[in-house]
């Protein structure tokens, strides 16, 4: 290999690897966090997604180089060079992806452990889903119900979820976490909202007709805020 | 290393059958045999249903279910003549253990006739799959209609539901499975030096199972409640106590499919273990043959997994069994479990072969060898060996024992590793090569590219805390394009360009073949891509309506998607004129030094005249004089093909 082939590379790579770059920051395409967890994951996402460019900015440089300088003439019945392989790039490339990959997934395993461990002081939330619907409750403030899910901010939230009849699944973009409720097991989910506002609440578990339908929104709110409406809420299921 | 020929100077008498018409095998005793098994079934479980004391009698349920979907298609198979041969041994009559008029096509119709050459099998797979891959396509049309504006236009949810069911059933179990096997069945007897596979009648029977399991999941739409509505994963209770009868005919059409498949990997196996020719040791075989003898490892292991977890679901529905249903002990994640440890190795099934014809493809068009071909070997077994280790990486949202994810994730990500051997490997082959952009080249290098991608959003759903966000939604209908369209389907392109020359003797139309690989290419790219973005920012997936803020993109990709489906197009047309009227193509095009490209084109009919004497390895290009056999040329020749 020589020296101008290396630099045409390298070249390549990095307009390749800038490419990817630009789509990945460009666009638009990670929910504004609003959880703890959400911001975490965020970090894992990019952590990858780097090591990802740098990987497809390496095949495809590579690719493009070989494409344009290595394509024979249509009247050349020559074969190439008899390589049968090079053991010590076979290894390399055994070893460092090996090596990324550990990375990722030691990297993932912290993330996952910080944002599954609760906070102190945390706020239970009961989840039912149910074709097509959902419904919260609130057992720390005597079990009344809402359709709509609101949190209180900075608080640790651990929902609880359960399921009527088939499998459903409670995820809100903006929060990261996702979790399948599942006939016959309790199954829970551990979020810390950090931005005040509102959200939806998506289904995502095929779960019948109304699949597309089964949405509900999930509100942020200041603590103060959440203490007035638990309140308020408390009262009207007393009352009723 | 054992190798077996039969020497054949005549050709064998044309399929007589001989006999009454309405008597001897085809289409006739087909017909009313499918009748009659129909009728034996429905009178069985009539009186079953009597004895027991169970009333409706006719409860469509096991009606459906035994008349139509098991003995009506075993009387068809009988009808058609699968069994005629083993029946005549059991029942003491004389076999014609010598009569080779199953082999060899003379006219299209041998095409539709129960045949036992391999090269015949290997063609009517390719047909049907393909044809399978056309109805499939074309639901994902009409889904992408109904998704290009947000609310609900032309389906409604219970239709739409059915479209991406019955859309992704097929393309597994119809096209990319089995059409890897057709592909496999022409070409890896040719390059073993075998005459044909070890088992041909079991070939055969393996073919006809095909047709039945698509009919059984295209005609779920034209039965009352519709088609199976709970996507091909099938999860239950959902699909199996939640939906119209449709699901049984899924859950059923996967046991026909599931039959055909293992029994095509157990006759590989014992084709690729016993049937070399002399010389061929494991080490000089083709990558192709290791890619289909780990497929078929994978398949003969995993697949009776999904059997089982199909029955199980179906005994639910249909006589009210409890394996699934929770409120009386049952377990669902039980079937998840089941499920994946078929449906994650199925991933790789859908991939292996498809790794085989990219080395063979990009050995001869870079006319190199290949770059470190043990290794290319061992990290496919390597790829057998942890791919079953991954199976929870698809759950693990699910609910199931938390401290299963993080080692799941381990070997979903160790995986990642033979994979990128396999693709650096490949950009080494072509290093100082001599490239020659044909057809099957351009798809290998589209294959390449896509499969990256594919591969490195792989590793991300690999890392938890990314797959919790991104799980079921279409950032994983991305990813599951990438790697089996992006991959596995470009591939298939090759392997269908690559060797068309030597099923058909005539080459196709180079500029349409580029023409069409273009198209695919930018369509492709253009439908699937930005469904990573939409995937991520909370577009959740299997959706019949959604929120307003992404009806531009699914506008882009729905548009997209017709273009891309248009594509196929120009595919369809290059081979039906090029099998009638392309020139012909000589013996071997490449100038390739595997078997299969040593014998005419077509090949005659036992494929060697003389056993071939391996004595190198199969790639060996620009290693002066080295020879990867010795073959006599070819005496006796196929009939002219008859065309489409």
């Amino acid at each position: 290999m020589r020296r101008g082939s290396i630099l045409t590379l390298v070249g390549i790579g990095v307009i390749a690897g800038g490419l990817a770059t630009a789509v990945a920051l460009l666009l638009p395409w990670l929910p504004h966090p609003a959880a703890r967890e959400a911001t975490r994951i965020d970090l894992v996402f990019w952590f990858v997604i780097g090591i990802c460019i740098f990987i497809f900015a390496l095949v495809a440089a590579a690719l493009l180089y070989i494409v344009v300088r290595f394509r024979a003439a249509p009247d050349d019945d020559s074969d190439g060079p008899p390589i049968h392989g090079h053991t010590g790039l076979e290894i390399a490339w055994t070893i460092v992806p090996t090596i990324l990959v550990t990375a990722i997934g030691i990297f993932s395993a912290v993330v996952l452990a910080r944002n599954d461990a609760l906070g102190k002081n945390v706020l239970h939330v009961d989840v039912t889903a149910q074709q097509f619907a959902w419904s919260f409750s609130y057992p720390d403030s005597g079990g009344f119900e809402s359709a709509t899910l609101r949190l209180p901010k900075g608080q640790s939230v651990l929902l609880t979820l359960h399921t009527k009849d088939v499998i459903h699944s409670f995820w809100v973009p903006e929060f990261g976490q996702k979790q399948d409720t599942v006939p016959g097991l309790t199954t829970t989910l551990h979020i810390t909202p950090d931005r005040l506002g509102t959200f939806p609440v998506i289904c995502t578990e095929l779960c019948g007709l109304g699949h597309a339908a089964m949405r509900s929104t999930a509100i942020v709110m200041t603590p103060a805020a959440f203490a007035a409406w638990v309140k308020s809420q408390s009262k009207t299921s007393a009352k009723g | 290393v054992t190798a077996a020929t039969v020497p054949h100077e005549v050709h064998a008498p044309a399929p007589s059958g001989g006999g009454n018409l309405f008597l001897r095998a085809g289409w006739i005793r087909a017909a009313w045999m499918f009748c009659l098994f129909g009728a034996i079934g429905l009178g069985l479980v009539v009186v079953f249903r009597w004895w027991a004391g169970w009333y409706p009698l006719l409860d469509p349920a096991p009606v459906t279910l035994v008349a139509a979907l098991v003995s009506a298609p075993l009387g068809f198979l009988a009808g058609l003549g699968a069994f005629d041969y083993w029946a005549y041994y059991a029942i003491g009559n004389p076999t014609r253990p010598e009569d080779h008029s199953g082999h060899g096509a003379r006219s299209w119709r041998d095409y539709f006739r129960v045949n036992t050459d391999h090269k015949v099998i290997g063609v009517q797979y390719m047909v049907t799959t393909f044809v399978f891959f056309l109805i499939g396509g074309m639901l994902a049309l009409l889904l992408r209609a109904e998704l290009a504006r947000p609310g609900i236009q032309f389906v409604d949810p219970q239709t739409f539901n059915g479209l991406f069911s019955v859309h992704a059933t097929l393309m597994i179990f119809l096209f990319i499975v089995p059409v890897f096997a057709g592909i496999a069945n022409f070409v890896v007897p040719l390059m073993l030096g075998a005459p044909d596979m070890a088992f041909p009648r079991l070939n055969a029977l393996s073919f006809w199972l095909l047709p039945i399991a698509g009919i059984m999941m295209v005609s779920s739409f034209a039965i009352s409640g519709g088609a199976f509505a709970c996507g091909w994963t099938g999860y239950v209770p959902l699909c199996s106590t939640h939906q119209p009868l449709g699901a049984v005919f899924f859950n059923q059409g996967v046991q026909w499919a599931g039959a055909s498949s293992i029994m095509t990997a157990l006759n590989f196996l014992v084709t690729i273990i016993t049937m070399r020719a002399p010389g061929m040791t494991f080490w000089r075989m083709p990558l192709l043959v290791w890619a289909n003898f780990t497929t078929s490892l994978l398949v003969v292991v995993a697949t009776p997994f999904i059997a089982g977890s199909q029955f199980f679901s179906m005994f639910d529905h249909v006589m009210h069994t409890a394996f699934f249903q929770a409120d009386q002990g049952g377990y669902p994640l039980g079937y998840q479990h089941i499920f994946w440890f078929y449906s994650h190795p199925a991933v790789y099934i859908m991939m292996l072969p498809g790794f085989g014809i990219m080395s063979e493809v990009i050995a001869v068009f870079s006319r190199k060898p290949i770059f470190g071909y043990r290794l290319m070997a061992l990290s496919l077994m390597a790829i057998v060996v942890l791919g079953f280790s991954v199976w929870a990486h698809h759950m693990f949202v699910s609910g199931m024992a938390s401290w299963l994810r993080v080692p799941m994730m381990i070997t979903t990500l160790l995986i990642a590793v033979p994979t990128g051997i396999k693709i650096f490997s490949w950009l080494a082959t072509m290093w100082e090569g001599k490239l020659h952009f044909n057809t099957p080249m351009l798809f290998a290098l589209g294959f390449l590219s896509m499969f990256v991608i594919g591969g490195l959003s792989g590793v991300m759903l690999g890392a938890v805390p990314i797959d919790i966000h991104v799980s079921d939604t279409y950032f994983v209908v991305a990813h599951i394009h990438y790697v089996l369209f992006g991959g596995s389907v470009f591939t298939i392109f090759a392997g269908l360009y690559y060797w068309f020359p030597k099923i058909t003797g005539r080459m196709y139309d180079e500029r349409l073949g580029k023409l069409h690989f273009w198209l695919t290419f930018v369509g492709f790219n253009l439908t699937f891509f930005p469904m990573h973005l939409i995937g991520v920012e909370g577009m959740p997936r299997r959706v019949a309506d959604y929120v307003p803020k992404f009806a531009d993109w699914n506008m882009f990709i729905s548009l997209a998607s017709f273009g891309l489906g248009a594509s196929t197009i120009v595919f369809v047309y290059n081979v039906i004129t090029s099998w009638r009227n392309g020139p012909p193509a000589g013996d071997n095009p490449w100038r390739a030094m595997t078997l299969e490209w040593q014998v005419s084109s077509p090949p005659p009919i036992f494929n060697f005249d003389e056993i071939p004497q391996v004595v190198g390895s199969p790639y060996e290009y620009g290693v002066p004089g080295a020879k990867h056999a010795i073959v006599e040329p070819s005496r006796t020749k196929e009939p002219e093909e008859v065309g489409v």
